[in-house]
């Protein structure tokens, strides 16, 4: 099947913020544009993949209370990221699985219930304007489609190159005669978790570039230290309360460049962990950078929410 | 002239910081790493220029980071490599509202501020705090940046602070001083092939356009 050229997606209810994300602005940072893309890329990458789209096609990031979205014209949609409920109208939906929308149905994307951000995919992607290559949302530079808003509308486009990954009658049975396991099979999300008494989540993290900026009393600490998520932190970073690493140095480092998931520490010592909207350059030390997976980890950790620091083996050249 | 003198560091697991004393120093290592990668000779995804620094993100893995490591500690960039980009004259307006504060802190006449600016030879060193903003270097005297920064500077405002002078691309709050209007310059325009007018390694002149001080 291939998308039709008239469907399109109204907005029902935005959510605290749904923007469109898709890879970003790559290889543009030398001008000061911002990397962008989805905040959590696996799970963009998986939602694209459960109903047949290309990696680069462009996905809803939401955040904390999901969205509810009227089809027009039939789509598949597939909501991965954040765990949370999802209904077609009032009927439950299986989360991480593709779900076929008739015309004039509401998919109702509930709100996060393990991480932050969900990811809606539709069946060839959306299609908003591409500024610099990419239709993702810049919430630092203001590059990019507005966020939601109630009444707009969605383009949908046709970059799909695969099939929708609907479970075969054999592997629904399985899924369900097994608990419905979350996955590819798809599970429909019944019940709350109370993410704020959940364990810290671990960020592996490499040291450096800028280590030496810190008293060897900071690096100690922060092997295993735990820092609380802020209210402040957004798609640009993860601002983090707790332990504040403290400079071993006074005076200011030059602007150098940042890259995705640096751990930039100003002088309160309280650190930020970049995400996917950061500014390209930065003047406060980077006491370590932490991994793909962790990243992907940060992105999904929520407001109240602990996360801890885990010195990775640094592979030193 | 050769200027090995640099150091080199991992940054996470995909990328590298080349760094240098000076910005003099790493501007030879930014334009060639630039040059080396239009010319498909360098696989990485992003070149990010600093003041003292070059970041070399996007490089494929700690393996092929720790391999481009060993690459760059053999790269002999020539200083001659950093005096070759494009020359952009912007015109401007001595009309801003700390040109008499620069004129105190350089200890000079208030009407011998354009010319200073003016007669500098300048050069992108880098871009950040938003798109299109450039850091130029080589007006060799510097300033503070304001104490207070303001909330609301003008798109095309002509700014100094620390040892760098810059253009701001589009409305937004800043501490720089500023001290005129670019006139008939489009700092950014992403619609445009080259959306950034001042791309680090371009040469740049102001030229006088008007003066109201």
């Amino acid at each position: 099947m291939s998308a039709g050229a008239d469907t399109a997606l109204e907005v029902v209810r935005a959510g605290a913020l749904t923007t469109v994300q898709d890879l970003g602005r790559l290889g543009l940072a030398h001008l000061g544009v911002p990397r962008s893309g989805a905040a959590d890329v696996d799970a963009h990458l998986r939602a694209n993949a459960l109903v047949g789209n290309a990696p680069g096609a462009a996905t809803l990031e939401t955040t904390a209370t999901g969205c509810a979205l009227r089809v027009r014209g039939e789509a598949v949609v597939a909501v991965e990221g954040a765990r949370c409920r999802v209904s077609v109208g009032d009927v439950p939906a299986p989360w991480g699985a593709p779900v076929r929308l008739r015309a004039g149905q509401v998919l109702e994307v509930g709100a996060a219930v393990d991480g932050l951000r969900s990811y809606v995919a539709v069946r060839g992607g959306v299609n908003a304007g591409v500024v610099l290559g990419s239709r993702s949302t810049d919430l630092l530079s203001g590059l990019g489609p507005a966020p939601l808003r109630v009444g707009a509308t969605l383009a949908v486009g046709s970059e799909a190159d695969g099939e929708p990954a609907f479970a075969t009658m054999g592997a629904l049975r399985s899924s369900v005669t097994d608990g419905g396991a979350v996955g590819l099979s798809g599970a429909a999300v019944t019940e709350m978790s109370v993410a704020h008494h959940a364990p810290a989540v671990e960020l592996p993290l490499v040291l450096g570039p800028r280590a030496d900026w810190f008293t060897a009393r900071a690096l100690a600490a922060l092997d295993g230290a735990e820092y609380v998520v802020t209210s402040e932190s957004n798609r640009v970073g993860l601002r983090l309360d707790g332990l504040p690493l403290h400079w071993a140095r006074a005076g200011e480092l030059p602007s150098e460049g940042m890259v995705l998931g640096a751990v930039q520490v100003p002088p309160s010592g309280l650190p930020v962990v970049f995400l996917a909207d950061h500014p390209t350059t930065g003047g406060y030390p980077v006491v370590g950078v932490v991994t793909h997976e962790g990243v992907a980890r940060a992105s999904q950790a929520a407001p109240g929410s602990r996360v801890r620091f885990a010195i990775a083996d640094s592979r030193a050249l | 002239m050769s200027t090995r003198e640099v150091r080199i560091a991992p940054v996470g697991d995909d990328a590298l910081l080349i760094e240098a004393d000076s910005g003099a120093a790493i501007a030879p290592w930014a334009a060639h790493a630039r040059a080396l990668h239009d010319d498909g000779a360098l696989h990485v995804t992003d070149i990010v220029p600093g003041a003292r620094t070059v970041l070399l993100d996007g490089v494929g893995g700690p393996q092929a980071r720790d391999d481009l490591a060993a690459e760059v500690a053999a790269w002999d960039p020539r200083a001659e490599e950093a005096t070759g980009g494009p020359l952009v004259e912007i015109g401007v307006t001595f009309d801003g509202p700390d040109l008499r504060s620069v004129a105190e802190l350089w200890q000079v006449p208030v009407d011998a501020v354009p010319g200073l600016v003016c007669g500098a030879e300048l050069t992108v060193a880098f871009c950040g705090f938003a798109p299109g903003f450039a850091y130029l270097t080589g007006m060799g005297r510097t300033v503070p940046r304001l104490e207070t920064p303001r909330t609301r500077v003008p798109a095309g405002a002509v700014g100094l602070a620390g040892e760098f002078a810059g253009v701001y691309p589009r409305e937004s709050p800043g501490g720089w001083r500023i001290i005129g209007t670019a006139v008939d310059a489009v700092l950014w325009d992403a619609t445009r092939a080259e959306p950034a007018l001042l791309a680090p390694g371009t040469r740049v002149r102001f030229v006088e356009a008007g003066h109201c001080a």
